[in-house]
């Protein structure tokens, strides 16, 4: 009798496993699904959509319901799927490659695109949706996701880097962030503030390159050559980490946990108000609405700090181009459905009031009933109006060049390079020579 | 006819094996042939393949990161080796002992950590090993006026948050392989001893031990693959492929970086043909060693 129980139970246990597996395995891809409906009717065709950011499927949503109820006859049902970073470009790159189980749209981050470039790419040229949008948009935005003239992505921002500083600190060690205009006043702050309040003023980051490319930025330098080849221990590259080193030693940055602001761990550090400021591209302004409420009302936006006056003061920092793939159902309706949601006059104005980044449509940049609106969720909780500050960098954005060698590149200086200069003290020239060979090592 | 074939006793076993055979050849045999063929080519998915000798072996040779990673696996498999195979005897022999009292709840929650995902379990590490002073176990150093350590940045440091993942995960698998070679031992054997007055401890070092080798190897045969093969784990800890200065780096995570991170699956073929010889090697010496191979004395 004990053991017919026995029995059953291992069947109906193994039954649950079975099932467990069966569900894992029939095409959730492993991350959090969810359908748009967008008020489709019957008759929509659904289309899968991946990306890595979750707030990129809420504009989607917003757009889906304006596209579904413009174009009663072409609807569309999205498929949600948010998945982590490395583990969405993984799973796209196989997908796509293998010509099975890739998704209609996906989002792929400007770090990783070159990888899609790469031969022949299994992605659909967007040119014919994007040239009526053409003049309304940034042009380098667009080139930014194409190659020998066909674009492949489109574009979500300009991202255009700025400092953020949390004027609470600031106040209390009685900095004016006004006043900040070179690294050297940045420093001098800095230590003001670590003598007054024992807190750091920035990130010293270990995992992302935000901070070397704007020091590249201003020197107009880059990562790789003219040729697209890797020069990572270049003059301009030295001058850059060693100015951040000598910060770190004068106590004015301090490594932080997860490596950079953009991690959860880091969240967390803002938000207990441990470190005073932070270099980032404009889209982290929906970071700190959605994962730092407490700072809310305290936090203003500037322009960074230069090495030396007159250097451009800001450079277009990340990016998630849009793409459609070969396999995708309906091909025509998946390019159509994005450019209305990426490049339009409308989507542009969403992008800023749903996510809060600096649409690539620049005449919304101008638009004070937009900009200004004293209901949008960036406006109330930000001290200044970012627009303010983006108007006055609009000529100096610069941009550092996504080649075939930039997913290298970014792979040892974040795994490797910048753990050896900021956590170990390795000496910087050294640190960046070995870089170089490394690189070099990879890509051949 | 079909009746004479089922009930061939010649044919018999060979049907009673084919789905094994055939699991192997698919499975197995297959892949392995077809991965050897790969190491020699330049693959990328999409893409055509093509033949380029000894290429990818000869680059790996001087691939700095490829040796970091295999120094990461065979340190963490010494490691393993070092805790998972002493104490789990231990605590089978202890769960084992008739004067132990409650037997079954501590093989159960032994048992239990193996049930959890790794996933799961590697997420919960991490947070743990945290270098935010908030963190569980920094907390219990700055009882100790400890300083908060960031453990998942450093060689040894890490390498403790990942062998205490793999010590709390497979402790109570490899006892439970222990309990069972110790159930097979007869009572006999002690009560003889104790009659002719051998103590408990002589009692585990000529009774225990000796018989409980056929077990023990196979956990160590099994323990160097695992520890060799590990890849989840330091993936979890470091919430991706890719820790610090690649501490965590396995042999396995490489093989993952370069076949599936950098579509490069010749390269990564050619990597993963390493390891199979370095598993092979050191189990096949291992075993011959141990006399496994010898034919039944007696």
């Amino acid at each position: 009798m004990k053991n017919k129980w026995l029995i059953s139970f291992l069947v109906v246990s193994m039954l649950v496993f079975l099932a467990g597996c069966g569900k894992s395995s029939s095409g959730t891809s492993g991350g959090e699904s969810s359908v748009l409906n967008g008020g489709a009717g019957d008759k929509a065709t659904e289309l899968s959509y991946w990306t890595f950011v979750e707030l990129h499927g809420q504009h989607f949503e917003k757009m889906l319901e304006k596209w579904n109820a413009a174009n009663p006859d072409r609807q569309i049902k999205l498929n949600v799927t948010v998945m982590p970073y490395d583990d969405m470009h993984n799973k796209l790159s196989i997908a796509v490659q293998t010509g099975v189980g890739a998704p209609d749209i996906a989002d792929i981050e400007l770090g990783k695109f070159p990888d899609f470039l790469a031969g022949e790419p299994q992605l659909e040229p967007l040119n014919d949706v994007a040239e009526p949008f053409k003049g309304t948009v940034v042009q380098s935005q667009l080139d930014l996701y194409a190659k020998e003239g066909k674009i492949y992505g489109l574009s979500t921002h300009v991202g255009a880097t700025v400092a953020f500083y949390n004027t609470e600190i600031l106040d209390e060690a009685g900095v004016d962030y006004k006043s900040i205009v070179t690294w050297d006043d940045f420093k001098k702050a800095g230590i003001q503030v670590y003598e007054k309040t024992g807190k750091y003023m920035g990130t010293a980051d270990t995992s992302a390159i935000w901070q070397a490319s704007l020091l590249l930025a201003q020197q107009e330098s880059d990562l790789t050559d003219a040729d697209g080849k890797p020069q990572v221990n270049s003059p301009e590259m030295v001058r850059a980490m060693t100015m951040l080193k000598d910060l770190q030693d004068n106590n004015v940055i301090s490594t932080i946990a997860g490596g950079q602001p953009d991690t959860e761990e880091a969240y967390g550090e803002y938000n207990s108000g441990n470190y005073a400021a932070a270099f980032m591209p404009l889209w982290q302004m929906s970071r700190y609405t959605n994962y730092m409420k407490d700072l809310s009302g305290k936090i203003s936006i500037a322009p960074l700090p230069v090495l030396e006056k007159g250097m451009h003061r800001s450079y277009g920092g990340g990016g998630t181009g849009t793409v459609v793939t070969k396999t995708a159902k309906d091909i025509q309706l998946a390019k159509d459905f994005i450019a209305y949601a990426k490049l339009s006059l409308d989507a542009n104005i969403e992008i800023w009031n749903t996510l809060g980044f600096d649409p690539i449509n620049m005449s919304v940049w101008d638009m004070k009933e937009v900009t200004h609106n004293p209901e949008n969720q960036f406006v109330k909780y930000f001290v200044n109006n970012p627009f303010d500050v983006l108007n006055e960098i609009k000529e100096e954005i610069n941009l550092i060049k996504s080649t075939s060698a930039s997913p290298t590149i970014n792979n040892v200086l974040c795994t490797v390079t910048l753990n050896e200069i900021f956590e170990d003290g390795k000496d910087v020239q050294q640190a960046l020579d070995d870089a170089q060979t490394q690189i070099e090592q990879e890509l051949k | 006819m079909i009746k004479n074939f089922l009930y061939s006793q010649k044919v018999a076993p060979y049907v009673f094996v084919l789905p094994f055979v055939l699991v192997f050849i698919i499975f197995w045999v297959y892949p392995l042939l077809s991965s050897f063929g790969m190491s020699f080519q330049k693959v990328t998915l999409g893409q055509e393949a093509s033949f380029i000798g000894a290429d990818n072996y000869t680059k790996l040779m001087g691939d700095t990161i490829f040796f970091k990673a295999v120094r990461n696996s065979a340190v963490y498999m010494i490691l393993t080796l070092l805790i998972l195979i002493p104490f789990p005897m231990l605590f089978a022999v202890l769960i084992n002992s008739k004067a132990m009292w409650g037997r079954e709840f501590f093989k159960s929650s032994f048992f239990f950590p193996a049930l959890t995902s790794v996933v799961v379990a590697g997420t919960i590490f991490r947070l743990m090993f945290g270098e935010m002073e908030g963190s569980l176990i920094n907390s219990l150093l700055g009882v100790f006026g400890v300083e908060p350590v960031k453990f998942l940045k450093g060689q040894t440091t890490g390498f403790v948050a990942l062998v205490a993942l793999a010590s709390w995960r497979w402790m109570g698998v490899n006892m439970l392989y222990f309990l069972y070679g110790l159930k097979n031992i007869p009572d006999d054997y002690y009560e003889a001893a104790s009659i002719d007055g051998a103590s408990a401890f002589q009692r585990f070092t000529r009774i225990t031990i000796p018989l409980l080798k056929p077990t023990t190897i196979y956990v160590l045969t099994i323990s160097i693959y695992a520890g060799l093969a590990m890849f989840i784990e330091s993936m979890m800890l470091w919430n991706g492929n890719n820790s610090p200065k690649n501490i965590g780096l396995t042999i396995v995570g490489y093989l993952y970086r370069q076949g599936i991170e950098k579509n490069n699956l010749g390269y990564a073929a050619a990597v993963g043909i390493v390891l199979l010889i370095i598993t092979m090697v050191i189990n096949l010496t291992q075993l011959a060693l141990s006399g496994m191979f010898k034919k039944e004395e007696e």
